[in-house]
């Protein structure tokens, strides 16, 4: 299709396998610290996400990538070479801005072209490279407009060329969804998924939105609170969340967490009995899980409203969400714990109904007073 | 809707009828006053005997009136494109939020405030070639001290200078407003694409303070063609006539020898002159802006 796309990802094939490092990085702005030693390894032609709450210090370490802030301390390397003392241009990384950033008094044609005529592209090799680029992201026919004249999906469409056109071996992507609606923000999210077959380079996209998260990326970066909360696969992070800030940030809507108390016995497993006097039997292993201070977890999908001998617990409904697929039940246990719990699509519950709850011991969560997560062994399935 | 037309019409021009009947009385009338002035023979007692274009021809032969129309025009041809450049500069090295850069934004505002009497008292002592701050200047170096206000190839960069101190705190701050609005994410884009400082301000920044600077130019045009407190105060038109500009004919004309239809004539000139240059000024931005962004 796109010859020098071809032509870049076999010169390039060769030497694709350092990566991108990241060792120990700091920032602090002032006396506020945003981030607190953040070592990660990148694979050469990885998708990534950043995400996090905001203030969680990952559009920072995206912009300490890109060279548009210096960490306090600590290394960042891109395929073996330290990258993070020279100055943006010079890194071999192109970033698509939230807002887009193009040149307002510059053609979409120019506004791609501006990188490349500053670093001294032949005209005859800019004009191919902006040509294929603007082929494939079909903005061909908007080489000569103004961005004012673009949509918003266009002008989106422009920053990824202008992006492309630069062969970069990293891609840094800043909430590259949050400006669109959500009509155009799923045909883009399609979109960013092609853009990572069509280049053969890393893709670090910061997002605060999971399912983004979870639909492009190959492994996700959970940050908060200036750290690393944990790295994972997009299932990984939401079969096995590290700690109880993962586990309620991925998965919409979060997980409860409800205190429990663990129940003496001999059994291989521990069982967990909730305020309210609730049992349940989990799946996570009763050997290693501290005494005390315990917390259990479930996801609104383990948490089914049934109705006679079926409900381990009784709760009384605050808010019911129809999603035509199912129905979410937003309830209070009878010691004003709140829970989530799903329902049929046609559900006839109604506010302030007292239901039965069923929870779904196997699939529930255990966290230590310092949150960290206990994992069944084997999720049931 | 449901009204009838006529009184929603009525009710409309009852709430511009204030607006329009200061219009009509303060800019309008007057606008057609002074020409059929300039069409008379007025003095201060009156008379007002029709005289067509007699004015207007005599005008065309006066060598002062041309003499005032050439000063009038270097003056701008300095003023214009020196305030131009250097408020540009100040903005742009004064567009940080530190302290320093508040404190020098408010020193080289605070010229503007002053009234123009204060302004040519200030830069009297400054070029005054016996005790002035230059001639000091000037005799410490060893050199013998200029006569900027009566040596005709001097006084005018001399009026410039005065009129630059004094007007470059109104265009400094627009164009401090002009570069705010300028997003942040361009600069990184640009540092992204491995723009240095100059390629930065010739195809970011400039472009982007575009409108501005044709506003600015505007502005200054239309109002250094007016100039006349520094002329009249600082040299009364002199040296012979060296720094004598329109308005100061017109106002010499008109209060000094009472030939109000010979001096309005002037006006109606300078009035046309500074129209057409905004018109045509008007008539480029409009094609830069079509060509620039089509937003």
């Amino acid at each position: 299709m796109d010859r020098t796309f071809a032509v870049y990802m076999l010169a390039s094939k060769g030497n694709r396998l350092a990566g991108l490092e990241l060792r120990d990085i700091h920032k602090a702005f002032g006396e506020t610290k945003i981030l607190d030693g953040i070592s990660l390894d990148i694979g050469a032609t990885e998708f990534i996400a950043f995400l996090g709450p905001s203030g969680s210090g990952k559009s920072t370490l995206l912009r300490i990538i890109a060279g548009l802030e210096y960490a306090d301390s600590g290394e960042v390397t891109l395929d073996d070479r330290r990258i993070d003392q020279l100055p943006p241009g010079d890194r071999d990384v192109a970033m698509v801005f939230q807002h887009y950033a193009l040149y307002p008094h510059m053609s979409v044609h120019d506004n791609m072209a501006f990188g490349l005529r500053n670093a001294g592209v032949a005209r005859g090799e800019i004009d191919a490279l902006i040509a294929d680029a603007a082929r494939s992201l079909e903005i061909d026919v908007l080489l000569d407009r103004k961005p004012g004249q673009l949509s918003g999906g266009q002008r989106q469409r422009v920053a990824i060329g202008r992006a492309i056109v630069k062969r970069p071996k990293v891609f840094l992507l800043d909430e590259p969804l949050s400006n669109l609606d959500a009509a155009l923000r799923m045909r883009t999210r399609v979109e960013l998924a092609q853009l990572r077959q069509r280049v053969e380079a890393a893709i670090i996209m910061v997002t605060h939105d999971q399912a983004e998260a979870m639909t492009l990326a190959d492994r996700i970066v959970v940050m908060n609170d200036r750290r690393i909360q944990q790295v994972g696969a997009p299932m990984e992070i939401y079969d096995r969340p590290s700690n109880s800030f993962v586990a309620q940030f991925v998965g919409s809507p979060p997980m409860t967490i409800a205190p429990a108390t663990l129940m003496p016995g001999n059994d291989a497993f521990a069982r967990l009995k909730l305020a309210n006097g609730c049992e349940v039997a989990t799946k996570v292993p009763r050997a290693g899980l501290p005494g005390n201070g315990l917390t259990m977890g479930v996801r609104p999908e383990a948490v089914r409203v049934v109705a006679g001998d079926g409900a381990t617990t009784t709760a009384k409904v605050e808010l019911v969400e129809r999603l035509g697929d199912r129905t979410l039940i937003y309830a209070k246990l009878g010691d004003g714990q709140a829970i989530t719990a799903e329902d049929e699509g046609y559900s006839r519950i109604a506010i302030n109904d007292e239901v039965g709850l069923k929870i779904d011991g196997p699939s529930a969560y255990i966290f230590g007073d310092d949150g960290v997560g206990y994992h069944a062994e084997r999720r049931a399935s | 809707m449901s009204r009838p037309r006529r009184s929603s019409q009525l009710e409309g021009f009852a709430f511009v009828a204030p607006f329009l009947f200061f219009y009509f009385t303060i800019l309008i009338y007057p606008l057609f006053l002074g020409i059929s002035l300039s069409l008379r023979r007025v003095d201060l007692f009156g008379g007002g005997q029709f005289v067509g274009l007699a004015n207007y021809a005599r005008l065309a032969a006066d060598p002062v009136f041309h003499q005032s129309l050439i000063n009038t025009f270097l003056l701008a041809l300095i003023i214009v494109p020196t305030i131009t450049v250097l408020t540009l500069g100040l903005a742009l090295a004064l567009n940080r939020a530190t302290r320093d850069a508040a404190i020098f934004r408010g020193i080289f505002f605070s010229s503007s405030v002053l009234s123009v009497t204060i302004v040519t008292l200030i830069w009297r002592f400054v070029l005054a070639p016996d005790a002035g701050l230059l001639g000091e200047l000037w005799t410490a170096l060893g050199w013998t001290p200029l006569p900027f206000l009566s040596d005709p190839g001097l006084v005018l960069p001399a009026l410039a200078l005065t009129t630059i101190w004094w007007s470059i705190g109104l265009p400094m701050m627009l164009f401090l407003a002009g570069l705010q609005q300028i997003p942040g994410e361009l600069y990184e884009a640009a540092a992204l694409d491995r723009a240095g400082r100059w390629t930065t301000f010739w195809r970011v920044t400039l472009p982007s303070l575009k409108r501005t600077v044709i506003l600015v130019i505007m502005l200054q045009t239309a109002a250094q063609l007016q100039l006349f407190g520094q002329a009249q105060l600082l040299t009364s038109g002199g040296p012979s006539g060296a720094s004598r500009t329109v308005v100061l004919f017109i106002f010499e004309s008109a209060f000094g020898r009472w030939e109000l239809g010979y001096a309005t004539a002037a006006a109606e000139i300078l009035f046309l002159l500074i129209l057409t240059l905004t018109l045509v000024q008007y008539w480029a931005t409009g094609r830069a802006k079509e060509a620039s962004d089509g937003r």
